[in-house]
């Protein structure tokens, strides 16, 4: 997935100034920075969520948009924040609408199989016939997590997957994503806030400031006391914990 | 009630969901039943008297009025219960709101005026004409509310209804003003208040459009729920947000039309069938169109019972029936979520092991 010149613009402003990069394929990329700098409209643009005003997003081959919706609906995956949490589905019924891009509204036994096998790897096993709306906040965003699973695409991409979620949820939540990458092989790419969950759990690192990228690389490179300081206007301090580069800020 | 099932073979995969299974048409069952009793018995409610005896042995004049009168009414409800409960299940789905109906969402009043219009411009106009007339102003009046709310992005989940109802009247409000101004008052009346007493063989028929467009709101039915999760939810899974929100409005706006056209103004039912079902039965439309449309007819049925009963030989309006009824359960609804929030009624047994337990099952 190569992105090229990516721009958008609101109100004469240009939110996204002609971003490119490439995406590695079969790792995790984290895109941070700061409140504003842009990185969740690029996730909206190379998603297809968000339209763009120029650049192009070269996904296998093809520009995104020239895609069929269903057919880039088995491909690639986009999770947000902005689902419908009132809504009264069972967990089972949730990740089911995750075979929806194969085969609409008939369940096939393939299908079932695969819901099963979603569930089962996520642990929802047990509360398959609960309400979504009557879980925890952890347990939702792995049935979240289980439809996007089911959904069996090559990319992934979440929007702040940590948010509303406390430490204990949020580490469980990176180590997910890490699964997602090692053990089914997908490509995952995340927008996070705090960057030593970007550290210690993604490949490369790609972070944006005013709308540029101003880093992009493995986490070695990015996770530098100079380049964090640069990204966030803060005094960085760079430890390393189990071989990552995790950083301290006050 | 459990006995139906007996003979089902358990099948392979019902060591976890053969009970479930059980339980959860159980319901839809019981209101067939009920639903099937109750029209039988309607049959025989009237000024004049019916012997199923006679009936059978070959009465002509009970026969006549049998087929004029009672049946077209009997049917006229069922449509008019499926139709309106339905068409307030769609709309609270694609608007991601508990509180839009027919009647908050200004489907109604927008039928209303396309009426009016037709009596205004097309005096003569036939039934046919005036459905025309009132489906195309009840579909443009979805449009336009539902346009409206999405600009203004509200937070809170009243403000959107109290929109709904204030722009409803402003066109009740236009409605009434050309109806004075041409003297069309007494013309429009039956149009206003919802009743059945006028339904007779030739005149009513318009409401079976209901039943198609009730198949096709089945058949769509996952992609209307998937459009209820939102935008993004549903971009993401392939389908067309905008496409299936406005043909699913105008699906609700038709039906609500030919029940208009036909019955007149039949508030409440929208609003408070698919609540009542959802709370027993979930959101998954696939699941609870059913039992909502058989709900929906049940209650208009039982209203235009009690109608009919109540100051014998005259009859009650059913709107006024509903009026009374719908707001005593709506308010019961209303302190039963303040109570217990949207909690589910658990109809089969415990919902599964404790909550809390589960937490945090995943560790790599």
């Amino acid at each position: 997935m190569k992105i090229k010149d990516l721009t958008k613009k609101y109100d004469g402003r240009a939110v996204v100034d002609s971003v490119s990069f490439e995406i590695p394929k079969g790792k995790v990329l984290s895109l941070i920075g700061p409140n504003g700098a842009g990185k969740s409209t690029v996730m909206g643009m190379i998603s297809r969520l968000i339209a763009r005003d120029s650049g192009l997003v070269d996904f296998e081959g093809k520009d995104i948009s020239k895609w069929k919706s269903k057919e880039l609906a088995k491909r690639l995956a986009i999770l947000t924040q902005t689902n419908n949490v009132q809504m009264k589905l069972t967990v089972q019924e949730l990740v089911t609408f995750g075979r929806f891009p194969y085969s609409g509204g008939r369940v096939t036994p393939e299908d079932e199989a695969i819901i099963q096998k979603a569930l089962d790897y996520m642990e929802l096993g047990a509360v398959k016939d609960q309400f979504i709306d009557e879980l925890s906040g952890g347990q939702r965003q792995r049935a979240y997590i289980a439809m996007v699973i089911a959904q069996d695409t090559e990319y992934v991409l979440l929007d702040e997957p940590t948010n509303n979620l406390d430490i204990y949820h949020a580490s469980n939540m990176m180590k997910i994503v890490r699964r997602l990458c090692d053990e089914l092989g997908k490509t995952v790419i995340l927008v996070l806030h705090e960057i030593n969950y970007a550290a210690f759990y993604s490949d490369y690192i790609c972070a944006f400031k005013d709308g540029k990228i101003c880093r992009f690389g493995t986490v070695e490179e990015v996770m530098t006391k100079e380049n964090l300081s640069e990204i966030y206007n803060v005094d960085f301090e760079i430890m390393e914990i189990e071989g990552k580069p995790l950083s301290i800020y006050y | 009630m459990d006995a139906p099932y007996r003979w089902k073979p358990v099948t392979v995969r019902s060591q976890y969901k053969g009970g479930i299974t059980i339980k959860r048409y159980t319901s839809t069952v019981l209101l067939i039943i009920l639903l099937a009793v109750l029209s039988v018995w309607s049959l025989f409610i009237g000024v004049l008297d019916i012997d199923p005896a006679n009936l059978f042995s070959g009465d002509l004049e009970q026969i006549e009025i049998f087929l004029i009168s009672r049946l077209p009414r009997l049917l006229a409800i069922l449509c008019t219960g499926v139709g309106m409960s339905v068409a307030g299940l769609i709309m609270q789905q694609l608007c991601m709101n508990k509180f839009v109906s027919p009647t908050t969402g200004a489907t109604i009043s927008s039928a209303q005026f396309g009426i009016l219009m037709a009596l205004l411009f097309m005096p003569r106009s036939t039934l046919w004409g005036r459905a025309v007339f009132a489906f195309v102003f009840a579909v443009l009046g979805t449009w336009i509310f539902v346009w409206f709310i999405q600009r203004i992005q509200f937070k809170d989940v009243v403000m959107v209804p109290l929109v709904g109802i204030m722009f409803g009247n402003i066109i009740s409000g236009v409605t009434n003003y050309f109806a004075y101004k041409y003297d069309m008052t007494q013309a429009l009346s039956t149009w206003l208040v919802g009743h059945f007493n006028m339904v007779l063989r030739g005149r009513y028929e318009i409401v079976y459009l209901v039943v198609p467009l009730v198949i096709i709101a089945f058949i769509y039915a996952n992609h209307f729920n998937i459009v209820g999760m939102g935008k993004d939810f549903s971009e993401n899974l392939g389908v067309h947000y905008n496409f299936v929100l406005f043909m699913g409005l105008t699906i609700a706006a038709m039906i609500t039309a030919s029940v208009v056209v036909v019955v007149g103004s039949v508030s409440y039912i929208g609003l408070i069938v698919p609540n009542l079902v959802a709370m027993f039965k979930g959101d998954k439309i696939r699941g609870a169109l059913i039992d909502t449309a058989l709900f929906g007819s049940i209650f208009v049925l039982v209203c235009d019972m009690i109608g009919r009963v109540v100051i014998f030989p005259y009859e009650l309006p059913i709107e006024l029936i509903i009026g009374i009824v719908g707001s005593l359960v709506f308010i019961v609804m209303l302190l039963y979520r303040l109570n217990h929030g949207r909690k589910a009624v658990r109809l089969g047994g415990k919902p599964g092991p404790n909550v809390s337990t589960m937490e945090g099952g995943v560790e790599a």
